[in-house]
């Protein structure tokens, strides 16, 4: 058994990671999560971080041993769609009590797996740690396995007390824990050479399901996905697919790395983001079943499917290119989205004025340097003022983002469309994409935002109210005081002469031309030529007016 | 009165609860230009973030110490330090609010020593306003939380009386419980103020959660009381305190101040108005304006409307105490039968409940009791949804949080106005279940079963609705 620190030292030495390969051996050591700063520190612990990958699998009880905080303020708040049971949605904590941090929390814990099993039987347990449960020295791992032995049923210890750091270390550690208690466990009822796992893919509003019905058609069977709509046995008797693909590498590429270490299973990066990202995928699933023995003519099969979805999703976003014409959207999101969602937006004839590299690697920021060519604006690190200044002066139209920053959007009357995790809409696969140009255009083009940005009454009254009192309003209100400030206006930028000196020559003389009118004042009339054209047509009738 | 039963269960399922420090930095979330700061580490600041975000669909102000696994061995001086001196530079809050969480409270930081050594060490900080409330995540619930940091507000941001001990009888102090929404406050403050009176409500969400535009992207609160009007809180003729949870800032502050109190535990009814009304019109000197007199006359009329609806309903309700109290009353006076009620933690008043038996417990306790009780009418957060599912019963979302609904800031209850809007909300949403659900078919009366017990009040009122169609 790892103590939870080697674990932490162990998911810090990442091979697989591309950032992580290009740091010295001093460097590596000390991890890449960086020091959180106290007051300024936003996002999730890595208790938070375990609970939300493990979360989608479905069938399991996943119980958080600490106190109402870590379980009481964070249940039910997140969209995982599932075919089949509906556990995971229950919650189920050990809620310690100030006696229970005195006396130690481990009998609790135990007498809360049994009631668990009493009352749903569920195929596994998952037992989350928390911060105080682990200040106090509650053991897990030993009740865990005892509980297991003692009930014949895998109870899992998740070691993820939220200290330990953030929320992307925990996904790791709660990979570290399928890794160590789960995968490998048991064996599937039957295999077929179109067997993958899908590793970091959550199925979030179910958009896991605009894809399987491609993989289902081509025959590739999802053997398990970690964890989306995931069930126990399906994870357990995961180390039996031919090929796997690593949806987000952020959260769990241990476990992806570790697979292929261990069991053989080749494994690639990719998204179901955007059309491109979809079949370039596509095309690496299919590619890798065949080289681990699958019949070559999937990936003909695989060809003719990707071109009539790229067809029918060209065509389906085709209508609402001339409307993004000219439009701005920026995009403020983490890793693979900064430019999977790039190319989506460019495809759909948006104009990209920036996007976040807070989260990406320096794959991903060559990437988006291939999309938006050198000069791509990207962003670095963007305060919430500065975004909302940018909204508020309209350098963009529509931000695109998550949650956290859509007030930022939307205080400035600006639209905003949730591309992260707490979205209702799914995006992914050739479906979602047109759903999201779908979203894009009905946010943009709703006439709310025209009325929204108008100023209140009392502005445009209180407006009005200062220029009454402005000497502008007293010349206003007196006709002949009106006409002498018209008639002192100089017609020109090179304030030479004032449309009175013009207007009375021409009423003395008559003139008809501008050389007649150069000739009794002192108009130069070079640039003022097109000016005094100007007066001449008007003139007549105005000066009819004046004798009528 | 109901006989109070805590669980004896070692694993809560769907928990009702929701934690103190949360309900602290909630209270700090009404001052204005406030910056909550929870003494823990991240997650326990995101989870309540993420929460609030929810419930209110506006930009919340909350930061944490984000205290670290070494930090929490060593003590968490350096992390409030850095997150104060943080927030200070950054963001130029008129307040900070601190909350301590389980973490820090079981590793026994002294926080008030600390803010101490810190307003030394830096003498900007030596005037900040800085209120520091103690809230371990295990024990309490979140109205607990409130009702702390409330009181801590007035010990230390409400001066003393001064020399001259003038009061101005028209000011009136006002402290709502966190049972409370931003639309209540709003509704409140006009009531108040149709009487003459000035009021000051410590805290004041409807300044700063009501979801309006403000010009200026604020990193902290954007209204709320100021911390000036906390300090002049001590001139207030009278302190009003609605909540049983209140009772204890009202009494510090009678304490500190001399300002002599009320507790309106209930405001939600006809009977509660009317006492409050009376007692602004005596302590107003003003007699009840004409348009209380006109809404009155609509709330008994709403009353007389909803009875055949809500009356004889078995209702089961989950909520915090305070607002349990108020809303079960209310639903009692209008002839429910308040059948299963669950609690998250104690207070006086859930002895005083109209119901035979009161739990401090979790959702599925509810779900339980709502089952074995035969429910038919389920009120509680959000949470309840699934609970509500499963039994197929008509659900009113009420108290926090309220994510999966519009405007749950806006949700009235007080006063004859707020009153009436919720009497009709629940009937009419009792009216739509049983069209939905409960449409006679020709078998109905046939396969039915004629056990007393089975479907029990929902079977009788679709009979009547049957034989009036």
């Amino acid at each position: 058994m790892r103590s939870l620190a080697t674990t932490v030292q162990n998911i810090f030495d990442e091979p697989g990671c591309a950032k992580n390969g290009s740091k010295s051996e001093a460097e590596r050591k000390n991890g890449c999560t960086k020091q959180l700063q106290p007051g300024s520190a936003a996002g999730g612990c890595a208790f938070d971080g375990a609970k939300v990958a493990l979360q989608p699998f479905t069938d399991v009880a996943h119980l958080v041993h600490g106190p109402i905080a870590c379980e009481g303020n964070s249940w039910d708040n997140r969209g995982a769609a599932s075919s089949g049971s509906n556990l995971w949605r229950t919650s189920f904590t050990t809620d310690l009590s100030e006696t229970d941090i005195v006396f130690g929390g481990e009998k609790r814990l135990c007498k809360a797996i049994k009631e668990i099993i009493d009352k749903c039987d569920p195929p596994a347990i998952f037992v989350y740690q928390t911060c105080i449960p682990a200040m106090i020295g509650d053991d897990i791992n030993a009740v865990c396995k005892a509980a297991s032995q003692r009930f014949a049923k895998p109870v899992i210890p998740i070691n993820s007390p939220g200290f330990v750091g953030s929320k992307n270390l925990g996904n790791k550690l709660a990979g570290e824990a399928l890794l160590d208690y789960v995968i490998g466990t048991q064996e599937p009822d039957y295999t077929t050479p179109y067997d993958i796992n899908l590793i970091g893919e959550y199925n979030l509003s179910g958009e896991l399901w605009q894809v399987k019905p491609l993989l289902d058609e081509l025959g590739i069977r999802i053997l398990s996905c970690i964890s989306g709509d995931g069930k126990y046995r399906e994870v357990a008797s995961a180390h039996r697919a031919r090929a796997a693909m690593l949806v987000c590498s952020k959260s769990m590429i241990n476990v992806a790395r570790k697979m292929e270490q261990r069991y053989g299973i080749p494994f690639f990066e990719g998204a179901f983001y955007g059309i491109q990202d979809s079949s370039v995928s596509l095309r690496q699933l299919a590619r890798l079943l065949v080289e681990r023995g699958a019949p070559a003519d999937l990936l003909g099969r695989t060809e003719s499917v990707i071109a009539r979805e790229e067809a029918w999703a060209r065509a389906a976003i085709g209508p609402y290119k001339p409307r993004f014409e000219g439009k701005k959207a920026l995009l403020i999101t983490g890793g693979v989205k900064s430019w999977s969602i790039v190319a989506a937006l460019q495809e759909s004839g948006l104009e990209l004025v920036g996007t976040s590299v807070k989260k990406s690697t320096g794959k991903d920021k060559e990437r988006i340097k291939e999309l938006m060519g050198q000069d791509a604006h990207m962003i670095e690190d963007m305060t919430p003022r500065e975004m909302f200044k940018m909204l508020k002066d309209a350098k963009a139209d529509i931000m695109l983002s998550g949650g956290k920053s859509q007030f930022v959007a939307l205080k400035a009357a600006m639209p905003w469309l949730d591309i992260n995790q707490e979205r209702c809409h799914a995006y992914m696969g050739y479906v979602g994409m047109v759903k999201l140009v779908e979203e894009i255009d009905k946010s943009l083009s709703s006439p709310m935002w025209e009325q929204l940005r108008r100023p209140a009454p009392w502005d445009v009254l209180a407006k009005a109210m200062e220029q009454m009192q402005s000497p502008v309003a007293a010349i206003a209100c007196d006709p002949a005081l009106a006409e002498t400030a018209r008639r002192a206006r100089k017609i020109c930028v090179c304030n030479a002469v004032d449309l009175g000196t013009i207007e009375d020559a021409i009423y003395a003389h008559g003139l008809r031309s501008v050389a007649a009118v150069r000739e009794h004042t002192n108009a130069a009339g070079g640039c003022c030529q097109r000016r005094i054209e100007g007066i001449l047509v008007s003139e007549p009738s105005a000066m009819r007016q004046a004798a009528e | 009165m109901a006989i109070v039963t805590a669980p004896t269960k070692a694993c809560a399922v769907n928990p009702l609860k929701m934690s103190q420090p949360i309900g602290g930095a909630f209270a700090f979330m009404g001052l204005r230009g406030a910056m909550p700061l929870l003494h823990g580490s991240q997650g326990c600041t995101s989870f309540g973030l993420t929460l609030f975000v929810r419930h209110f669909k506006e930009a919340v102000p909350l930061q944490t110490t984000a205290m670290s696994e070494v930090a929490t061995v060593l003590g968490g001086y350096e992390n409030l330090e850095q997150a104060i001196l943080n927030i200070y530079n950054r963001t130029k809050p008129k307040v900070i609010g601190i909350c301590s969480t389980g973490v820090t409270e079981t590793n026994g930081d002294d926080v008030d020593a600390y803010l101490k050594l810190i307003r030394n060490k830096h003498p900007p900080l030596a005037k900040l306003p800085m209120v520091y409330v103690s809230t371990p995540d295990f024990k309490g619930a979140f109205q607990d939380g409130w009702e702390k940091a409330v009181a801590r507000i007035v010990e230390v941001l409400v001066e003393g009386p001064s020399a001259n001990g003038l009061r101005d009888p028209l000011k009136v102090n006002v402290l709502p419980g966190c049972h409370l929404t931003p639309g209540d406050i709003d509704e409140l403050r006009a009531i108040v103020e149709d009487f003459g009176l000035c009021p000051s409500f410590l805290p004041d969400l409807a300044g700063s959660l009501d979801g309006h535009i403000p010009d200026e992207y604020t990193p902290t609160t954007t209204g709320g009381i100021g911390v000036d009007e906390i300090a002049s809180m001590g001139r207030a003729g009278w302190t009003i305190a609605i909540g049983a949870q209140m009772q204890r800032a009202a009494e510090v502050m009678q304490v500190k101040t001399g300002v002599p109190f009320r507790v309106f535990e209930r405001l939600c009814g006809l009977c509660p108005s009317d006492e409050f009304m009376t007692f602004l019109s005596e302590i107003s000197g003003r007699p009840i304006p004409l348009k209380y007199r006109r809404q009155r006359g609509q709330l008994a009329d709403a009353m007389l409307d909803a009875h055949f609806h809500i009356g004889g309903r078995k209702v089961a309700i989950g909520a915090e105490p305070d607002l349990l109290f108020d809303l079960s009353g209310m639903l009692h006076d209008m002839g429910a039968q308040v059948t299963a009620v669950v609690t998250t933690t104690q207070s006086e008043v859930i002895e005083r409940i109209k119901t035979n038996e009161v739990l401090i417990g979790d959702l599925e306790d509810l779900e339980g009791l709502a089952k074995t009780h035969h429910c038919d009418l389920l009120i509680t957060h959000s949470h309840g949804r699934q609970a509500a599912a499963r039994l197929k019963l008509p659900f009113y979302r009420t108290g926090f949080p309220m994510f999966d609904r519009l405007g749950a800031g806006h949700q009235l209850s007080v006063g004859y106005r707020g009153t009436r809007n919720l009497i009709f909300e629940i009937a009419n949403l009792v009216i739509a279940h049983r069209e939905e659900n409960d449409r006679p078919t020709p078998d109905k009366w046939r396969t039915a079963s004629r056990l007393p017990l089975c479907s029990g009040y929902r079977s009788s009122t679709g009979a009547a609705a049957g034989s009036i169609g």
